[in-house]
């Protein structure tokens, strides 16, 4: 059907694994290129976590009892990464809204490739800038008296990039169901604000009411901020076994949904 | 290369396209006319499998666009009528990226990209920020975009709009030129009457309904009308479509309707 000429040009038989790479990779790039040029929100996203981190964590360290020798601000520095990490992702994969609003998705959702290794791509790039602004945050360890070592460097890198993953994956899903980026106000009161609040990532959460105890089961990212406390301070609520299972868990989860929201879209 | 049956897309109780049909012959080009908010770009939408039919079917190089939408992705290209580039990215990473979700090679990729900025004048200005571009630069690279992987269905919505005559005409005969070369087929929405003189087939479309459908030449002997543009105004009527009470708020509920998908 195709002319013998153009069957060469058009490379559709250029299928495979490579190929497959080569677009998520391209994704990936899209994304990270845009963070890179966009300084001021590099900088605005940052501004958060170091403000709570120095506001909260030295306005409240006098008045915190602390437990085996830690302080608050040690306290809530598991949180506030999380906390970098959770808004990064969530932005992220938010941005999807704002291509659609755009046109560029369009540009994307014509071409001749799969749903799902624009998720896929999505997902990796949200990941990476997560962990970026993560790592930042983490940098700044020794100033509040949280010792590292390389092997604690090591794990958290690693937990940190299954927060990213989880919660970039749950943006996305989000992300497929909105159609205008009006509602972005809505799911950062109504989503990622609560989850923030509810994960434990600035008070412990061994004496509160059984209410609010149980929301604070529920939200996936108090196991999160539960394992880093471990890796970091020392003190943990949650078997680590079982914080790990349910972080694996919902990442496998939401990417799953992601996926098929995306591919009915 | 296209066949339509009875293509019919509902938006609430606003019918946008209605039971529309008709085939398109490989190597064509297929002018596809009517006045804003006819169901033009809706169709063209659904053709490119963005959106849903609400009943109906068709087919695209043999693929039909509910069962088989990554076979009739993969034997299209578009230019949109509304912008769809990354404002963040360059010209050429635009290009770029493209290319590499079109899969194509590497130097392929290369060729083609220089080829079509050379096309569109904006080789000087490839490694700048589209967001620095005017309206007709962006416009000019969309359409360099479209161009740049020769698919055997090329759609164009409305895609000079806005630019000046010289520059639709030098973009005109490359698209002419690359739809004889490679016999591509070629549907285009136009509101220049002028770009539809030279269409091999036209269709004219008003409240989603197919009113008249043939080649110029026999469109004008049926009305009596020397050029395209009377053939035009006859078929639809001289009245401006959104000063009627009916027809404005036709519109502007599509627009709604649209929004919320």
């Amino acid at each position: 059907m195709i002319p013998e000429n153009l069957q060469k040009e058009l490379l559709w038989q250029k299928e495979g694994f490579e190929m497959y790479l080569e677009i998520i990779y391209m994704i990936w790039l899209r994304d990270i290129k845009r963070f890179y040029r966009d300084k001021t929100h590099l900088l605005s996203s940052l501004a958060r976590p170091l403000l709570w981190l120095f506001t909260m964590g030295y306005g409240l360290k006098s008045s915190f009892i602390g437990f085996g020798g830690i302080n608050y601000t040690q306290f809530i520095f598991p949180g506030i990464i999380t906390m970098a990490i959770l808004f990064t992702s969530m932005h992220s994969a938010i941005t999807i809204v704002w291509d659609r609003e755009f046109g560029f998705l369009k540009e994307i959702l014509v071409a001749p490739i799969s749903r799902t290794s624009i998720v896929a791509g999505k997902t990796i790039s949200g990941s990476t800038l997560a962990l970026l602004e993560g790592t930042i945050v983490l940098i700044l360890a020794p100033f509040v008296g949280v010792k590292l070592t390389l092997l604690i460097v090591l794990k958290v890198m690693v937990l940190m990039f299954l927060i990213s993953f989880a919660f970039t994956s749950f943006g996305i899903l989000i992300a497929s169901r909105m159609t205008t980026a009006e509602g972005f106000g809505s799911i950062m009161n109504f989503v990622v604000m609560p989850i923030f609040f509810l994960s434990g990532s600035m008070f412990p959460i061994t004496k509160l009411p059984s209410w609010l105890s149980t929301f604070v089961k529920i939200d996936p990212l108090t196991y999160g901020v539960d394992i880093l406390r471990h890796i970091m301070l020392g003190t943990n609520q949650f078997p680590v076994i079982l914080s790990l299972s349910v972080l694996i868990t919902f990442s496998v989860i939401t990417s799953i949904l992601a996926i098929i929201n995306f591919n009915r879209s | 290369m296209i066949e339509i049956h009875n293509l019919t897309k509902k938006y609430k109780d606003i019918i946008a396209v209605d039971n529309i049909s008709f085939d398109v012959k490989k190597g064509e080009i297929f002018g596809f006319l009517g006045p804003n908010g006819a169901g033009k770009t809706t169709t063209i939408k659904m053709l490119c499998t963005l959106l849903k039919p609400t009943s109906g079917t068709a087919f695209v190089n043999g693929y039909n666009i509910q069962k088989h939408p990554s076979d009739v992705r993969k034997s299209i290209g578009i230019i949109f009528q509304d912008p769809s580039l990354d404002e963040r990215l360059t010209a050429q990473e635009n290009l770029e990226f493209h290319g590499i979700i079109y899969k194509m090679k590497k130097d392929l990729r290369r060729k083609r990209i220089d080829e079509v900025l050379e096309m569109v004048n904006l080789t000087t200005r490839r490694k700048c920020l589209v967001r620095t571009f005017s309206g007709g630069m962006k416009r000019r690279l969309e359409i360099a975009r479209g161009l740049m992987h020769r698919p055997p269905v090329l759609f164009l919505d409305e895609p000079t709009l806005g630019l000046d005559p010289q520059t639709r005409n030098h973009i005109w005969e490359f698209i002419k030129d690359i739809q004889r070369k490679d016999r591509i087929t070629v549907i285009l929405t136009t509101h220049y009457m002028d770009e539809a003189e030279n269409c091999d087939k036209i269709a004219i479309i008003n409240y989603g309904k197919i009113i008249a459908l043939d080649t110029p030449d026999s469109l004008k002997k049926q009305t009596g009308k020397s050029t395209i543009n009377d053939v035009f105004l006859e078929l639809i009527g001289r009245e401006v479509k959104n000063t009627t009470n009916d027809s404005g708020e036709f519109t502007k509920r599509i627009v709604m309707a649209k929004r919320r998908l």
